[in-house]
């Protein structure tokens, strides 16, 4: 694995929170290198670090200490904008309760990263197509959210966060929400993107559901890398 | 860009949006119709005033001081030959000035006896019931107001004692022929109007005038003597005075309802934004920086006062045509404790009035629009993401 591929690289990386006049530690030294391509899950139980780990890797929170490069910037100087901007082009979010924007159709709510990116009115309503299409919309299209299922909301929020082709998609928690069936299409819909686009997922979960699918999972226990295990066959990849 | 997702936004949340347009189209109209009414209070009093007294403007004898009742004494002469045509042209009339005492119901009260003739037009007020009275006492008309402080109806006499020219004491009897109910306080209150020649022969003076009021659009003559021009610009300036003093408690009254406006439109913007946190939230993890939240939710704010604006118009504006033109009706007579107010109160709405209005408004709700979502874009955006309460 050599550094041209790797998108995320976290060195020794410490986050800690203020509580009364003491501190909690959500990630204590955490090293972690991500190679492009890779379907990659942070598990652990509530509390073990994952959702603050995605959110410092995709420039929402920072780290108190140690370096964190992601997509070859490094996150640690930059500015809000600068990091806006990182996220505006080379990332995708996918959140647990959707995010959806309610007064938006699915096809603005999946428009919006290209309107942000400034991408003409004709190729942006021929992406946002192509995009409603792979997650399987294409009939819901002018559906507002609140007349969507869960499992639907989901994949508007997954062809949100691939429309703008970025390099780097973070999923938390993407299938808690979901019932079973929901959850494994999901799934199945983002395994496929990985192999067609080429984009690298990270996941943060601890959905027994969603192991099968992973190609590498990160176990975190007490803001602690415990075990980092490489899955060479995945049982639904 | 911003402006048509701000317009997106704005549009897709109809039920937000209307409370939010109605809340602050209310306040447009509450503040033009406040404003109006005092702005209308105002321009109806110098209209009367102009109407039932002032007309064109007026020539004064030189000693002639309104606000002092001594200077009538001195305050008389022939008028000038070329007043007089325009007098003999019906285009002015005199008007002789004394101070009298009045007796009525046996009461003695000082009083303003103005001499005019009968049949005048230029101003509008019911001269022509002193004609035709001839049962050798002085017809006299009076204010409605004047009527009541002296408990005098139509029909009742009572003893008028006045200095003539020659600084003998008279007295005769006058009869009420006429009460006038007139918003004009100052024809009412302590005068008493008796015809030209009647006033002119009480007090030995024929042909003598105090003033004489000319009808509107006349230039000034030539030759006036001694006497003085005051044009409309110049009598209206007491009441103009009186508009000026009270401009800093229009003012006031003006930013109360703006303030209350403002509340309102504050409560609504604020609950919107808030609730809006997550929204906020995820435009910041899809990659909107923080100014660009702020500047888009300050267009909302400010397409939210143009829609209001508008909405103004359309639900607001019937009631303030209709109010602007029937006028609403007073409960009580003013003109009785000395208000030259109408019975019925019309809203006067100036372009001014509009435009300051649409203006600061608007103001204020860019205001209230930039400071909560400034707050909120300040915010992390995971906490904005988890929908954190705002402190």
């Amino acid at each position: 694995m050599n550094k041209k591929n790797s998108v995320i690289k976290i060195n020794n990386v410490t986050k800690r929170f203020p509580v009364g006049g003491d501190y909690f530690f959500a990630l204590k030294n955490i090293d972690l290198t991500l190679n492009e391509g890779e379907f990659t899950g942070l598990i652990g139980p509530s509390g073990s670090g994952k959702t603050t780990l995605l959110n410092i890797i995709g420039g929402l929170d920072s780290a108190t200490e140690g370096d964190v490069n992601v997509l070859g910037h490094s996150m640690d100087n930059t500015s809000h904008n600068e990091r806006a901007t990182l996220r505006r082009k080379y990332m995708g979010f996918i959140f647990q309760s959707y995010n959806l924007l309610p007064v938006y159709s699915v096809f603005e709510n999946v428009e919006l990263p290209l309107i942000l990116n400034k991408i003409d009115s004709n190729e942006r309503a021929k992406k946002v197509n192509q995009a409603i299409e792979w997650v399987g919309l294409t009939d819901k299209r002018d559906s507002k959210p609140n007349m969507l299922s869960g499992g639907e909301c989901q994949r508007t929020a997954i062809a949100r966060s691939i429309v703008h082709g970025p390099a780097l998609v973070m999923a938390d928690e993407p299938t808690a929400n979901l019932d079973a069936e929901n959850s494994h299409n999901i799934m199945q819909i983002l395994v496929k993107l990985n192999k067609e686009l080429s984009t690298s997922f990270v996941f943060a979960t601890h959905d027994e559901k969603i192991m099968g699918y992973l190609r590498r999972i990160v176990h975190l226990d007490d803001g602690q890398i415990s075990k980092d295990e490489k899955v060479k066959n995945p049982k639904y990849n | 860009m911003l402006i048509k997702i701000a317009l997106k936004n704005l549009l897709g949340a109809r039920l937000r949006t209307i409370l939010n347009i109605f809340v602050t189209a209310f306040s447009f109209f509450i503040i033009l119709l406040m404003s109006g009414i005092y702005d209308g209070m105002l321009q109806h009093a110098k209209n009367v005033t102009i109407d039932t007294e002032i007309a064109g403007g007026a020539y004064w004898h030189p000693n002639y001081d309104p606000l002092d009742p001594m200077s009538f004494e001195n305050a008389h002469s022939i008028v000038p030959n070329e007043i007089k045509l325009l007098v003999d042209q019906n285009k002015a009339f005199p008007v002789l000035v004394s101070q009298v005492s009045i007796y009525p119901g046996g009461r003695i009260m000082p009083a303003i006896l103005k001499g005019i003739p009968p049949d005048q037009n230029i101003v509008n007020m019911p001269t022509q019931s002193l004609n035709g009275f001839n049962d050798g006492t002085i017809p006299i008309l009076i204010g409605k107001g004047m009527a009541q402080d002296t408990k005098l109806n139509v029909g009742d006499s009572f003893t008028i004692r006045w200095l003539d020219v020659d600084r003998t004491y008279d007295a005769d009897e006058g009869t009420v022929v006429y009460i006038m109910d007139t918003e004009n306080f100052k024809l009412d209150m302590n005068h008493i109007w008796v015809p030209l020649n009647i006033a002119q022969s009480m007090l030995a003076m024929e042909d003598q005038a105090t003033y004489v009021t000319y009808k509107n659009g006349l230039m000034e003559v030539d030759n006036k003597g001694d006497w003085i021009i005051r044009d409309v610009n110049y009598l209206v300036q007491d009441m103009e005075a009186i508009i000026e003093a009270d401009k800093p408690g229009a003012q006031i009254m003006y930013m109360i309802l703006l303030a209350l406006a403002a509340m309102g439109i504050f409560n609504a913007q604020v609950l919107s934004i808030f609730r809006r946190g997550k929204e906020i939230g995820t435009l910041m993890a899809l990659g909107m920086p923080r100014s660009r939240v702020v500047t888009l939710f300050t267009i909302e704010g400010g397409l939210n006062s143009i829609l209001s604006a508008v909405a103004t118009l359309i639900i607001f504006g019937p009631a303030l045509w209709y109010f602007g033109t029937s006028g609403i009706p007073l409960p009580i007579d003013y003109t009785e404790m000395g208000l030259m107010m109408a019975k019925r109160l019309i809203p006067v709405y100036s372009i001014g009035l509009i435009l300051s209005t649409t203006i600061l408004v608007s103001i204020v709700v860019l205001i209230v629009s930039y400071i909560p979502s400034r707050k909120i874009s300040n915010m992390k955006p995971t906490d904005a993401l988890r929908g954190k309460a705002i402190a």
